[in-house]
């Protein structure tokens, strides 16, 4: 999905000047010194309006080449389209359910799901799956010790 | 002598020497797929090192990235597709030595000037950074603020073709530093009530999901059938080397020394390191005509030029705490995070330290002749791992490594969020390298500056008063400039044109 620099740059217009004006507001000075916490982040806000306004620039200069949205080729492919929706999908159910459902569930539910989504077999896909991420838990959760969740599986924790 | 003794102790642990062994088998791995990068090697690897001591983490890291960078040789060379950025300069001339039945050549010459060449790098590193950290003692908070400027600015102007997008991406990378309690005064800035940005975005999951999320989700949107996988046999890969290599010694030479200088230049890493060297081969050499027809010149200084690129970011990353490039970036966030502080001290502070990295490099360039031969034995094996296979169990173990740091999901929140920013960059032809930068130096330009501003009063002079800060403010100064002169330029010649 490219933009036009024109719509890049009003984001960033609009980006940059809502993070100077509230760092204008919003963060206290310090007592008796000019450079508190609002200076760096009101530099990073203007520099960030002022390429905005330049890729603006560029991109009106430049209206009649480059249309205003060039999609990319997997936008206009539903099987592609389906593939980014799922990866993006797979990481939010896992935030979202992870300490319900305990980390070798999750893990497993979503890498099945991706495995067989990008064309591998249902059988092979659970077998992999499974030896994954009991290889994955076995490494952090053992010789790391990092403790992931065991949610729901509590009660079956090795 | 006894700074260099303990540094043999510490890499020739059994410990250490398995770390790298493993890192190094890590970084053929990642490096020969395509569409695994160098970078993403060492996303993945960063979370891992995270539980090591100082030593093993950056023995770790120098190995596989290493061993990556050759390794993208060999897909470059099989199947035309190069398997990092780095191999990408020269991947048809590799192509066409396959077809003609010569992939053992082409593959031999890389082989072993990567070797060559990131010997030659690493000599430069061990020699030069000393010497320069001894300079940079006197440095203070001015000639720091300098530094981080220019080379933030060289990064981002040096990465893109054009200057404005790589400044968006580093200001954005400036922003996303400064979310969490402010190194002044601790106040919570961008935090909107939420406890766990206090803390501010950490780095290892920003990271995680810049470079690796974003190649998962470029490679779902591409994913195609899987390339052919030739049948062809690779026979001895030292046939006919040494002749090949006494041929073209001043290629190997100056593609090592291209390859170096231009690592060490912020901004600039070992894919731009490959493409000057092989440009400048092919402008110099005496039978031009047979570049791209399967002609091993090229190889041979471009194959050594990535390499030698690995050590020459370094020089910059170790003595200022100034990245060359991402890679070095990530380095420099993990030493941050094991509590050093990457600069000249560091030389004071843990010499054997820095001799141990030094070390490491001779190590990992060496084990590269007989690690990088069994990769390439190996190689069709390699290539038949599924990628549709492959990318949901490194989806999960990007998802476990975010995770890891803080021990909360909001670490995979992070990655979730910067992966996808970061995707839209690259998408609008902004990269993402500037950025990274950005994120972790930020802290330390911050910080630099508004010492430097409170020291002089406010008052611009003090930042050019003392000698080195005002050379390197007049040159900062000037490479902003380069950018402005060369829009004008353009506008003046750009009517006539029309």
């Amino acid at each position: 999905m490219r933009f036009n620099d024109a719509i890049t740059g009003l984001v960033l217009l609009l980006f940059g000047a809502a993070v100077t004006i509230h760092s204008q507001l919003n963060f206290p000075g310090l007592p008796g010194q000019n450079y508190g916490p609002a200076f760096f982040p009101t530099i990073i806000g203007v520099g960030l309006a002022g390429c905005g306004v330049i890729l603006i620039i560029q991109g009106i200069l430049k209206r009649h080449e480059v249309p205003l949205v060039v999609v990319g080729e997997w936008a206009r492919s539903p099987r592609h389209r389906t593939n980014l929706a799922l990866i993006l999908a797979s990481l939010l159910f896992y935030i979202l359910v992870v300490d319900f459902l305990g980390f070798v569930i999750t893990s497993l539910a979503i890498t099945v799901l991706m495995m067989v989504r990008f064309g591998v077999r249902p059988l092979n896909a659970l077998f992999m799956a499974t030896g994954s991420t009991l290889i994955i838990h076995t490494f952090f959760y053992k010789f790391l010790l990092v403790p992931l969740p065991w949610g729901i599986t509590q009660a079956i924790a090795w | 002598m006894d700074v260099i003794a303990t540094a043999f102790g510490l890499v020739f642990d059994p410990y250490v020497l398995g770390v790298i062994l493993f890192s190094a088998l890590f970084g053929l791995f990642v490096g020969s797929i395509p569409g695994l990068t160098a970078t993403m090697a060492t996303a993945l690897l960063v979370p891992v090192t995270f539980f090591m001591d100082p030593v093993p983490a950056l023995a770790a890291i120098v190995t596989a990235v290493a061993m990556a960078i050759f390794a993208g040789d060999i897909p470059g060379a099989l199947l035309r597709i190069p398997g990092t950025p780095a191999s990408a300069a020269y991947v048809d001339e590799a192509y066409t030595l396959t077809q003609k039945g010569l992939a053992e050549r082409a593959l031999g010459t890389s082989l072993v000037c990567a070797s060559i060449g990131g010997l030659f790098g690493t000599i430069v590193l061990v020699t030069s950074a000393p010497t320069l950290a001894d300079f940079a003692l006197n440095f203070s908070s001015y000639e720091y603020f300098w530094l981080a400027c220019l080379g933030l600015t060289c990064a981002a102007i040096i990465s893109t073709e054009s200057p404005v997008q790589g400044l968006v991406s580093l200001l954005i990378g400036l922003f996303i530093s400064t979310i969490g309690l402010g190194i002044v005064g601790g106040y919570p800035r961008f935090t909107f009530g939420s406890i766990e940005l206090m803390g501010g975005v950490s780095f290892i999951p920003a990271m995680i999901g810049m470079f690796a999320v974003t190649e998962i989700i470029r490679y779902t949107v591409t994913i195609s059938q899987p390339p052919a996988i030739p049948q062809q046999a690779i026979g001895n890969l030292f046939a006919g080397l040494w002749p090949t290599l006494k041929k073209y010694k001043l290629n190997l030479l100056r593609g090592s020394l291209i390859g170096t200088a231009i690592g060490a230049l912020p901004g600039a890493g070992a894919d731009i390191a490959a493409w000057i060297a092989y440009a400048v081969s092919k402008k110099t050499s005496k039978e031009p005509e047979k570049f791209g027809t399967g002609h091993v010149e090229g190889l041979v200084d471009a194959g050594a030029a990535n390499n030698a690129g690995l050590g020459g970011a370094w020089v910059p990353a170790i003595v200022f705490g100034i990245p060359g490039d991402s890679i070095t970036a990530i380095v420099i966030g993990v030493l941050y995070m094991k509590g050093m502080n990457p600069g000249p001290t560091v030389f004071l502070n843990d010499p054997e330290l820095i001799y141990a990295v030094f070390i490491t490099f001779f190590v990992a360039n060496i084990a590269l002749i007989p690690l990088g031969f069994l990769a390439i034995r190996s190689a069709r094996q390699i290539l038949r791992v599924p990628r549709r296979a492959l990318m949901p169990v490194i989806l999960v173990f990007c998802v476990v490594g975010s995770f890891a740091i803080n021990n909360t999901v909001f670490g995979v929140t992070i990655m979730l969020v910067l992966g996808i920013v970061a995707y839209v960059m690259e998408e609008n032809r902004i990269p993402v390298a500037p950025a990274i930068l950005g994120i972790v130096l930020g802290p330390m330009l911050e910080d630099n500056f508004l010492t430097s501003m409170i020291k002089s009063d406010g008052s611009i002079i003090g930042f050019f008063d003392r000698p080195i800060s005002g050379v390197l403010g007049v040159v900062t100064i000037l490479v902003w400039m380069v950018p402005l002169v060369l829009m004008i330029r353009r506008k003046r010649r750009g009517p006539k044109l029309a």
